[in-house]
């Protein structure tokens, strides 16, 4: 395998396409948006899923996995997005095939946007997963679901102190009726595009954590470059020992998966 | 009294408070991610048949545990 720069604009657009091709992501044309859709179980993912993308959908299984994966489109703005449903999971970490497939998808399919939906009625135990996704990636719209029924229960949720806390927007949405899709849609469109920035919370570590961090970071900065993925996050990972994790990364920085020869042929050096 | 016990020792009906996890690793992780991290309460629901694994109440969602789990994870008796 040759050298191949890793900055250059052409180079960046060939990896992120073959990242897509490799997880069955179709794109209609250049300019559509990928949205992932992550979410606890049970919180309503899937109606929400249907909700935006109506008829205009297809399913089938993850790329050597037996997990359903369920892509459909929907338009907003005369602009296409291609929503992908990643598997329903409580966290990121804990090496289930389906965190794996939810994991690798936020990591290496580069969404341009994420949207992670949490139950209204269970707020505590859903924003595992939001922090963990946060840590990857900033660019993230959280749809707290399932208002109606947190109303019925007495529940009232602050969205603006949610939005203001976590540093992304926060849409109150009721799927089951179409409530506040709308909006979710609208900022989804606006965060994708970079219209809007978001300022996710960072979590801070004890200080012997960091200082092992600080160490590692130089090295992980230069694997993941060309990669929007957090060389924070990724260097707490081989600080972990994740070796599912670490086997993933080395499949996708390696040159011959992120840039096939003949898209290496793109780069102008 | 400040009595620490194993989860799996605490009867059916009864409830309790996390207070520690001897666990580590992705173990460890997981437990965490099912919302027992200290100071979470624990209500015991019912046991299979067999006696293993057993129904918890966790932040508003019934977990099935196993008696080896359950035995790593250290509470304090409501």
């Amino acid at each position: 395998m040759g050298e191949v720069c890793r900055s250059c604009a052409a180079c960046q657009l060939s990896s992120t396409d073959s990242l897509r091709v490799q997880y069955n992501v179709n794109r209609g044309s250049e300019g559509d948006l990928i949205i992932a859709l992550a979410g606890n179980p049970n919180v309503g993912k899937s109606t929400i899923f249907n909700a935006l993308t109506g008829l205009r959908q297809h399913t089938g299984n993850w790329p050597g996995k037996t997990v359903t994966q369920a892509q459909g489109t929907y338009r907003h703005r005369e602009q296409k997005f291609v929503l992908v449903d990643l598997p329903g999971t409580y966290s990121l970490l804990s090496n289930s095939v389906d965190e794996e497939v939810a994991r690798d998808f936020i990591c290496f399919g580069q969404p341009d946007a994420t949207i992670i939906v949490v139950d209204a009625t269970s707020l505590a135990r859903n924003l595992n997963l939001v922090l963990q996704v946060l840590e990857i990636t900033p660019k993230v719209v959280l749809s707290v679901n399932l208002m109606d029924e947190a109303k019925s229960k007495g529940i009232r949720v602050d969205l603006d102190a949610l939005s203001q806390k976590l540093g992304v927007p926060v849409i109150g949405t009721t799927a089951r009726s179409g409530a506040g899709l709308d909006e979710l849609k609208e900022k989804v469109y606006q965060v994708a595009l970079g219209y809007l920035e978001t300022n996710p919370i960072s979590v801070t570590y004890d200080p012997e954590v960091d200082e092992v961090v600080q160490k590692l970071l130089p090295k992980v900065k230069s694997l993941v470059q060309g990669i929007h993925l957090n060389p924070y996050w990724v260097a707490m990972r081989l600080m972990d020992g994740d070796e599912s994790f670490l086997q993933r990364l080395t499949h996708y920085t390696s040159l011959g998966e992120v840039w096939p020869k003949g898209e290496a042929a793109l780069c102008p050096r | 009294m400040n009595h620490y016990l194993p989860l799996s020792h605490i009867p059916i009906g009864r409830k309790a408070r996390v207070i520690n996890l001897e666990l580590e690793g992705f173990s460890r992780r997981r437990i965490l991610d099912m919302g027992l991290v200290p100071g979470t309460e624990v209500e015991v629901l019912r046991r299979s048949p067999l006696g293993d694994p057993t129904a918890y109440l966790i932040r508003g969602t019934v977990i099935g545990l196993r008696k080896d789990e359950a035995s790593h994870i250290i509470v304090q008796k409501q």
